[in-house]
Order: C-alpha cells, then structure tokens, then sequence
C-alpha cells in the first residue's frame, strides 16, 4: 500500500545523511500513512536510527527532505505532532514514573492531566509503579516507561527506536497489544527493531534499510514468497517446487488416484528473516 | 506551549535536579565547615589586635584593618564555593546529558532548544547566585557581629559577587555543549583560575607600578570579567577608608584592589548573555 500525499504522517525524499566521510543514509526515500504501522528492519549501521532522528529534529539531514504531517521535520509544530522513543535513554533517577510523565506533559502542553497519566502508565503495565522511582525500575520498566513518555499528549506519528530491545517475553506482548491499540486509535507508528517476527506481526508494512538505502519495501505477506508444496505420503516427503496453496487439492487427488496414501500437506513461504537476510546481503553490521 | 512557558518547566526541572545533586549537599557541609571556621578565626583575629594600640586611630585603625582583610578572605571563599557550586550545576548538562541519553526526550518536545539551555542556565544561575548571596551575608553577619565591623559598601559587592558566578555558570554552560563532563569540568576550573591569576598580575602590575603588566592583567581580567567584579567588590568594601589604613589594605592580599566602575558590571551581564547565546547558537546545530 502506498499512502496516498494527503494521508502521509510521515515523507523522506531522498534523505542522506554523512558523518565526515562515514555516510550514514544515501538518499532514502519513505512515506508512513495516517495509521499506519511501518517497520523499518536493517543490520546495524544500516542507518535506520539516524532517519529517526532526523525525522524528530535530533540530527539534521545532509541532502533530501523529512516531512511531519506536511510540515518539516525538526520544527516546533513537526516536533508537536511526534512522540519519540529512543534507542538509547534515560530519565531522571530520582524522579517517580508519574513524575516523568508530568514533566513531559508540560512540555507538549498536553492537558491530560492525571487521567492521561494513569491511562498511559495502564497501557504500558506500569499503573501500580506510578510512584516508583526510576532508579528502583528494571531496564524493561523504563523502557515501558520511556513507551508510555513517548504517547504522551496523544502524537499523530510515534517513531520508536528498539522499543522491545530490553523487554521479556511479556513486556513484548504488551508492546504487541500497545500497537493493536494504537492501530484502532489511527495513530502512525515508525518501529525500527531488530526482532523481524515482532515487526512481521504489528506492521502494516516493512521497509529494509541496508547501507543507508531501503532495499526491500512492502506489505510482510508480500515479502514472503511462496517456495512450494510439501506432501507427506508413504515413502517420506516430497517437495513441489513453485507450487502454491491453490495447488494443494490437485496434487492430493493425483497422487491419491495414483494409489499413494497421503499423511499431510504443508505450504512453504519464505520467512520475512529469509527475505531480510537475502536483502542485506547477510550483513549483521 | 509557550516559549515562557516551556522555559519556567525546565527552570523547574532544573532546579529540582540541582538540589538533588549529591555535589551541592557536599558544598553545604563545606560551606557550614568554612563559616565556623572563619567566624573562629575572625574571633581570634579581632581579638589579637585588641591589644595593639595605634598612635593615632585616624591613621591606622586596627579594627577597619582587621575586618577587610578578612572579609575580602570571605569573599574570595565565596566567589570560590560560588564558581565551585556554578560549574557542577552546570557539569555535562548538554553533551553530557545527551551522552547519557538523559536529553533527546526533552529536546523532542515542541520547546526551541535555545530555551532548553537558557533556562538550564536560569537554573544554575539563580542557585549559585542565591548561594553567593546567602554565605556573603551570613559573613557579613559574622563580622559584624564578632568584631564589630562593617565594610563601607554592603549591596554592590554581593550583587558583583552574585554576578561574578553567574558569569561563570555561563561560561560552564557553554562549555558543557562541546565537552563531555570531565573534560568540562577540567577546563572551566583552569579559565576560572586563569581569571584569578589574571587579577592578581593586575594587582602586582599596578603595585609594582609595570604598566604592561598592569594591562596585561586588565585585559584578562575584562575577557574573564568574574574576577573583575571581585576584585571591584574588594575596592568597594573600603573605598571610603582613607589615611593608612586605607593604604595600608590597597597592599593587603584580600583588601583594597581597584574599582572598575559600573562599565564592567554592563559588560558582564552583556559578556554573560553573549556566552549563553554562543551556547544556546552552538547547540542550536548540533546533532544528538
């Protein structure tokens, strides 16, 4: 799906980005609808990081462009529209969770108050630590936290940097159910992440970057590729090869007429790693 | 939200983690030790010279000698722990802070990242100055009440002083945006005794009566103008004291100096407004 112009929460036009002679985007281009879930996948170093930040103010772009809601990335009314997560955090250690998110309700001027306070805290599964102090949390607590910082006064795009990277298993199932919620409220997510079966789960749609350029984009399903049909029957296990689930019925009833007895069928795609991986290349970073 | 707005919540902020630094609990420890121990000293000071008995009161008086040599001690105590207190409220708070992750959240938010910084230094500014304020009165008061003594210029010395480790909150802050906190840290204390070293070249320029030297020292002085409004706060403690005394504590170590007049006092608060716009400017372009 491609966003149509009046409906982009997010728009890079051929964003590069250089460090000295180390360059870090080489013109990546990249649209997020209104509501929509995209998961940006790459190796280390691939450059995923610096277009979020880009796209949130923090770095400024060498070459190309970064829209936020039809205004430049960067500018106080942009950085209004945004909540952010970043890879690499902190907040205060003496200050209390629901101190935190007071802080950052001021600052984007959000008056939610405390009803906004206790529902994002709910959200994230932090109600009853409301008044912990950060440095008593576990990395995955401030990491909801950092989660619950970013949603605050409601942004129309969140651009979240390995927001799971610190999460057990349950703290990613609640990330998990966080972006169904955020789906249903129509807000734009950016997930950069490493983990490809979360993104394959929550995202509407994957862009991979590799050294600094998207090299594979699209909907998870579409970047599976069918890789055949496998039939179970007397003698083992035979493959069809370019066979797709619409074939099934036809090779069963032949083989089945042939006198073989058959034990299962299985339909073989291509994961979104093995995509990935063919992507870049093996790259790891 | 507006820029005042957004300005006052990270004052705020600021001020909550001021307190809350382990280093400002350590400097009033210091600071209590340094009062007791002065008002020890002043005691044994004014009572030592009780005793000598000048042969005319007009031309030396042990008393107005006594209480501005060590005042003009309290109050170089003061710019210390002041300048002390200024630079670790002012320690990594940008590079630092965005090393440490502790300032993408906040720069995110829809406030200007020149007011990120010029109300950090709001922060740093009014504690360290409330500070200054606050040990220089209480010396004051221990003077006063110990020997008997009171310097002939009470406000404009502690408003100099007050301004002197603003100046030197500015400079920590500007610092703090290309330096990570130890570097920082390290570097601020240097300009602060290169500002120190360039008053007493000054003093010893002017005493020796080497006129280069003399201009040397001034011209540091004015690039680094903290050391400047203390020295013009010395000036100021006996600048009605004439006959020997008077002369006596213009060679003193803590006592006479040389006024600069309220041209330097403009000049600090333009010297402390440009170095924070540079700060302000230089993070304005930097990527986090």
């Amino acid at each position: 799906m491609t966003p149509s112009p009046d409906s982009v929460a997010l728009v890079a036009r051929g964003v590069g980005k250089t460090y000295g002679r180390t360059t870090a985007l080489g013109g990546v281009s990249l649209e997020v609808g209104h509501g929509e879930l995209v998961g940006l996948l790459g190796p280390n170093g691939a450059g995923k990081s610096t277009l979020t930040k880009i796209a949130c103010g923090l770095v400024r772009p060498t070459s190309g462009t970064v829209e936020v809601g039809g205004r430049p990335a960067g500018t106080r009314t942009a950085r209004g529209m945004i909540g952010y997560l970043a890879e690499l955090f902190r907040f205060p250690r003496w200050m209390t969770a629901d101190e935190v998110l007071v802080l950052h309700q001021r600052l984007a001027g959000s008056g939610g108050a405390a009803s906004e306070r206790a529902e994002l805290l709910a959200l994230v599964g932090l109600f009853a630590a409301a008044s912990t102090r950060v440095e008593a949390m576990s990395k995955g607590m401030q990491q909801r936290l950092g989660i619950a910082q970013a949603l605050v006064g409601g942004p129309r795009l969140l651009l979240l940097d390995e927001p799971t990277s610190a999460l057990d298993p349950a703290g990613r199932g609640i990330v998990r159910e966080l972006m169904g919620e955020l789906r249903t409220r129509g807000t734009s997510v950016l997930l950069n992440s490493h983990l490809l079966s979360e993104v394959e789960r929550v995202c509407d749609r994957v862009a991979i970057l590799n050294e600094g350029r998207v090299v594979t984009e699209g909907r998870p399903a579409d970047l599976s590729r069918p890789r055949g049909v496998e039939i179970e029957v007397d003698g083992g296990t035979r493959l069809y090869e370019g066979a797709t689930r619409e074939d099934v019925p036809r090779i069963v009833a032949e083989l089945v007429a042939s006198g073989e007895r058959v034990y299962g069928a299985r339909v073989l795609a291509s994961t979104l790693e093995e995509t990935y991986l063919e992507a870049v290349g093996g790259a790891t970073g | 939200m507006t820029g005042a707005g957004a300005a006052l919540v990270i004052v705020g902020y600021a001020l909550r983690e001021s307190l809350r630094r382990r280093v400002f609990l350590v400097v009033l420890v210091l600071t209590v030790g340094f009062l007791a121990l002065y008002g020890l000293g002043t005691y044994f000071a004014f009572r030592d010279v009780e005793s000598f008995v000048p042969p005319d009161k007009n031309i030396l008086d042990p008393k107005a000698f006594t209480g501005a040599t060590v005042f003009g001690l309290a109050m170089f105590a003061v710019l210390f722990l002041g300048s002390v207190v200024a630079i670790f409220l002012t320690l990594g708070v940008v590079r630092g802070d965005a090393e440490a992750g502790l300032l993408q959240p906040i720069v995110v938010r829809p406030i200007g990242r020149r007011t990120i910084v010029l109300a950090r230094l709001a922060g740093a500014a009014v504690v360290s100055a409330a500070y200054a304020l606050v040990v220089y009165g209480l010396a004051l008061a221990i003077t006063a009440a110990v020997g008997g003594w009171t310097p002939d210029h009470v406000v404009g010395p502690a408003l100099g002083l007050a301004l002197a480790v603003v100046t030197v909150a500015a400079i920590s802050l500007f610092a703090s945006v290309f330096m990570s906190a130890t570097a920082q840290g390290i570097a601020v204390f240097m300009v602060f005794g290169t500002g120190l070293t360039a008053g007493l070249l000054s003093q010893i320029g002017r005493a020796l009566d080497s006129g280069s030297l003399h201009t040397i020292g001034r011209v540091a002085t004015w690039l680094l103008p903290f050391d400047g409004l203390y020295q013009a706060g010395l000036h100021a403690l006996i600048s009605s004291t004439g006959g020997l005394t008077g002369v006596a504590l213009q060679l003193g170590p803590f006592g006479g100096a040389e006024g600069a007049g309220p041209l330097l006092v403009l000049w600090a608060i333009a010297y402390t407004a440009l170095v924070a716009g540079g700060a302000a400017l230089a993070f304005s372009r930097r990527d986090l």
